[in-house]
């Protein structure tokens, strides 16, 4: 019994440092492992993602709250498309197959992994035009890069697209017990160009918030197995705390080209998985 | 512009401060089940049952039962983000951001919105 937790307890720290430096929330690590190498079922392994996810949220944001990587306002406004999509999806979730819910979940992945390679070349953060609406919001900022000892200042675009996207990003996390950070970071880095590590953090953040929405009906309905997801809690906030100091010292660069094996990687075991086709 | 920036700097010190707090205290709490249960080497509940009402949880809670307790633990760590939001909310409003005192209040509605709709 101890054995099983202090396994799972290493995956989770893995899974939080991992969640915390890429703004993924870690469920993207806790629901395979869990599945295919434990043995769980894909219900309890979303229970427990979902704990990873509001575990990899909180864990980081102590540091990137206060060292100004997290952008509040912009995680704030985005946040009320994600909670509405989360609770949509939730809802949804009761009624679809988990064969489909693998695939849905790889499709997902590939098509972000697609997106981060096209995005991969331009690491220089282009100068953009504020969109009305986030003057309007306030949403511009400045946060100090450690990995390049400069201070960035940056203004924020296309804040409808984002909002829309964020919405999308709500259903899947409810439908999936995953933050669908990928989708996140998607939203803000792509849609409202906003710098990467400020799109992960605040997307760390969001990703809280939202979960929270959907853990809620999770463990009232009974899909948070505290033997599983108690060890997955106290690994993954101790791995988001160490992850949100090592992601404040690599570059976007290097961030950018760490997020796009691991959600291949994670697409295609998730796809076999869906179409039986291992086991 | 000085004077704004130690606005928002004062929300994001207060909300990473009571972050920490919930944090340590979920995890403490996760902890103490987990080493109940290691102990004991029981769950308290028959087979691979474990509780998931309110009453059920909190009672079990009191009884020391190691899942309920590690439940407890689980809740308290769902509860940061709300509390999160909920601490950003007062800040906001001391501060006068009429604007985003609003925004972060429709967050937090939705939020419980989103707890009674699952419960039901």
């Amino acid at each position: 019994m101890i054995i099983f937790s202090l396994q799972i307890l290493l995956i989770s720290i893995l899974a939080g440092i991992v969640g915390s430096v890429l703004g993924l929330g870690g469920g993207i690590i806790v629901t395979p492992a869990l599945t295919l190498l434990f043995g769980v079922s894909i219900e309890h392994a979303i229970g427990a993602s979902i704990i990873s996810v509001i575990a990899t949220s909180s864990g980081s944001a102590i540091a990137y709250i206060r060292d100004r990587i997290t952008n509040l306002r912009v995680g704030m406004f985005l946040e009320i498309a994600t909670t509405i999509g989360a609770i949509t999806g939730a809802f949804i979730g009761g009624i679809i197959a988990p064969n489909l819910l693998y695939i849905i979940f790889g499709l997902l992945l590939i098509y972000s992994a697609v997106n981060m390679i096209k995005k991969k070349k331009g690491d220089q953060q282009e100068q953009i035009e504020m969109h009305p609406a986030a003057q309007k919001l306030k949403l511009q900022g400045s946060y100090y890069d450690k990995a390049i000892k400069e201070n960035i200042s940056y203004n924020v675009g296309n804040v409808y697209g984002g909002f829309g996207v964020m919405y999308g990003a709500g259903i899947i996390s409810g439908l999936l017990g995953i933050g669908s950070g990928s989708f996140k970071v998607m939203a803000m880095d792509v849609f409202m160009k906003l710098p990467l590590k400020v799109s992960t953090a605040t997307s760390n953040f969001m990703m809280g918030v939202t979960g929270a929405a959907s853990a809620g009906v999770y463990l009232l309905r009974g899909d948070i197995d505290p033997h599983i997801a108690g060890p997955v809690a106290l690994g993954v906030l101790a791995g988001a705390t160490l992850g949100a100091q090592i992601m404040q010292r690599l570059k976007s660069k290097t961030i950018r080209m760490l997020f796009i094996p691991v959600l291949v990687y994670v697409a295609i075991q998730m796809i076999v998985q869906g179409m039986g086709l291992s086991k | 512009m000085n004077d704004k920036k130690t606005d928002i700097q004062d929300v994001e010190l207060a909300v990473s401060r009571w972050l920490r707090i919930g944090v340590i205290l979920s995890a403490v709490v996760i902890l103490i089940g987990l080493i109940l249960l290691f102990i004991t080497g029981t769950s308290g509940y028959p087979g691979n049952t474990y509780p998931h009402s309110l009453s059920d949880i909190f009672n079990g809670a009191i009884e020391l039962k190691s899942y309920a307790v590690i439940t407890v633990g689980l809740i308290l760590l769902i509860l940061t983000p709300v509390l999160r939001v909920a601490i950003s909310i007062w800040v906001f409003m001391r501060e006068g951001d009429k604007l985003y005192m609003g925004i972060t209040t429709i967050v937090l509605l939705i939020l419980i919105v989103s707890f009674v709709l699952g419960k039901a």
